[in-house]
């Protein structure tokens, strides 16, 4: 009820200083940086990982990023590459649209974890869930969640597909029953991706999972966050929703690759005092 | 039985829009016999932020786009203005004070300014640039290329003249460019605004921030994002010095303060050459 308004009330904060500061530091730690291009090299994805490390190479006191997020094949590459020191995250399941047997599913997802990833970003099948297929989806998530073994699994909805707030309710419920630890908005391959609304809908829904079954889901908003003013009303909305407990990137994370840069702009304007520009940060 | 009074509200001109001012700040302007004239927009710095954001997106595409393009573009707000002659007219007589005779000058010369700016769009690269001798076997050129975004602020007293002698050198080899126009004769630019607005200028290539320098500029010269300075309508010695010192600091071009050069004179290239980067070009040949 009212989630629009309310999401739109809660985006009218205006939020400064240091405030500001602490929320640039916070928003991007929860950074999964990602690359999800048909035409990503192990090149593109080392470059990425050295941003992920050190986002502001002028700057030694800004914060790593949470995760770097890549498709599978590239894995190995990337934990190479970042150690141990920010986790690796794959697309798997047949990212993006989901539609391949289970059998090469919970490969695509074996496959992931054995090069390395501690989490894996599986879709579902929107064509079963909007079909009612309900227990088709349930399982296939039961089923990936214990191919995952002990990385984290990311259960992304594509609320874009699921057309009604209704719908992104119920699919977020059954993605928590179904043992995910993170419920995600979107691949960021379809319009719409994330939105403030439908992210708010997702928040009160780990809200109240919590509530009954004491079990913390976290909750990743992915695709079309760009700017950090964006990325400051996703944290206003989850310290409202949530409290204060799921604003750490273990719990909240932001999928997204131009928002890091952006956010970079910003932590330099408030450092330097003046406005920054692309040409001071790094092209990605 | 009478009319009710259509009155304008001044705004500022930013990415082909006119929105007020961020701030929602207004100030007042005066004739030369201190009778109110109107309420302008006050620019704040989040305005010059938005202008940046627009003027850097409108770049890419302006300064692709081919010289003959855009002198036919600056042809065109000659064309325009002359359909505004009158307006532009009376305008510059209430605010600067002057007869309409001598207004009808200023106008003239302003629109005649576009006409001369939109012959040098395709010249201007063959006189700047050059093939230049080398010994070896290279065929070596320079060619200029535009600054990018560029901050200016016309000057105060010639309102309509002053601030198209500023904008158009800026504008025709391709830069995009911020101006704040005279801050006690904001109007005509407005009007002028209005011309560009519908003259197959791309938004975001020329911007118009209406109010006081001494607040604004400092941003813009600080801004990272901002390549180049020109200082032509800042009076006071202080400030400008200042904004050189600050527009150091992320390595801007700067063009000095000129508050009272004479516009009615004929232009010279310097306008133009100030705000291109000369790139020189080693092309191996005869091997």
């Amino acid at each position: 009820m009212g989630l629009e308004g309310r999401a739109a009330t809660l985006a009218t904060r205006s939020i400064k200083k240091d405030s500001k500061i602490w929320a640039i530091d916070t928003a991007i730690s929860m950074v999964d940086l990602t690359t999800l291009e048909g035409m990503d090299t192990d090149g593109k994805v080392r470059a990425l990982c050295a941003k992920a490390l050190h986002p502001d190479p002028t700057d030694p006191t800004c914060p790593a990023v949470a995760a770097v997020c890549v498709y599978g094949d590239l894995v190995a590459t990337t934990r190479a590459c970042v150690g141990d020191r920010v986790h690796v995250a794959a697309v798997a399941t047949a990212f993006p649209s989901g539609r391949a047997s289970m059998d090469v599913k919970l490969m695509d997802t074996k496959q992931a974890v054995a090069d390395g990833a501690d989490e894996i970003d599986m879709v579902i099948d929107r064509g079963a869930f909007l079909a009612g297929n309900y227990a088709k989806v349930f399982e296939e998530i039961v089923a990936v969640k214990e191919a995952c073994g002990d990385a984290h699994l990311k259960v992304i909805l594509e609320t874009g597909e699921l057309k009604t707030y209704d719908n992104v309710r119920r699919a977020s419920w059954l993605a928590m029953q179904a043992g995910a630890d993170f419920i995600k908005t979107s691949t960021g391959k379809v319009s719409p991706a994330a939105t403030l609304p439908v992210t708010l809908l997702m928040l009160e829904a780990v809200r109240d999972f919590a509530d009954q079954t004491g079990t913390r889901i976290g909750v990743k908003a992915a695709g079309g966050i760009k700017t950090s003013k964006d990325a400051i009303r996703y944290l206003v909305m989850v310290k409202e929703t949530v409290g204060e407990d799921w604003l750490n990137p273990d719990m909240f994370r932001f999928g997204a690759s131009s928002l890091l840069n952006d956010l970079l702009m910003q932590r330099q304007r408030m450092r330097d005092g003046h406005y920054s520009g692309p040409d001071y940060v790094t092209i990605d | 039985m009478s009319r009710v009074d259509v009155r304008k509200t001044h705004k500022l001109f930013i990415g082909g829009a006119f929105p007020r001012s961020e701030s929602g700040r207004t100030y007042e302007v005066t004739d030369s016999k201190e009778q109110f004239l109107a309420n302008m927009a006050l620019a704040s710095r989040k305005d010059a932020r938005d202008a940046v954001l627009a003027a850097r997106s409108a770049v890419a595409k302006w300064s692709s786009a081919t010289a003959y393009n855009r002198g036919q573009v600056l042809y065109r707000i000659a064309e325009v203005m002359e359909g505004r002659r009158e307006q532009f007219i009376s305008e510059v007589s209430d605010s600067e004070g002057v007869s309409s005779r001598k207004a009808g000058a200023h106008v003239d010369a302003a629109i005649d300014r576009w006409v001369w700016y939109a012959g040098w769009a395709d010249k201007y690269a063959q006189v700047i640039g050059n093939t230049n001798p080398v010994a070896g076997p290279f065929f070596n050129f320079s060619v200029p290329e535009p600054t990018g975004v560029v901050a200016a602020v016309a000057p105060q007293d010639a309102s309509v003249l002053g601030l198209v002698s500023v904008v158009a050198p800026i504008i025709v080899t391709g830069n995009a460019v911020i101006v704040m126009p005279s801050s006690s004769r904001p109007i005509p630019a407005i009007t002028l605004a209005e011309c560009l607005a519908t003259s197959d200028v791309p938004a975001g290539v020329v911007n118009i921030l209406t109010g006081a320098p001494a607040e604004v500029m400092p941003w813009l010269a600080e801004h990272a994002d901002v390549n180049a300075l020109d200082l032509t309508g800042i009076v006071d010695e202080g400030v400008a010095a200042d904004l050189e010192r600050s527009a150091a600091g992320t390595v801007k071009r700067v063009r000095g303060a000129a508050p009272h050069a004479d516009w009615q004179a004929t232009p010279s290239l310097s306008r133009m050459r100030a705000f291109v980067e000369v790139k020189t070009v080693w092309h191996p040949m005869g091997v």
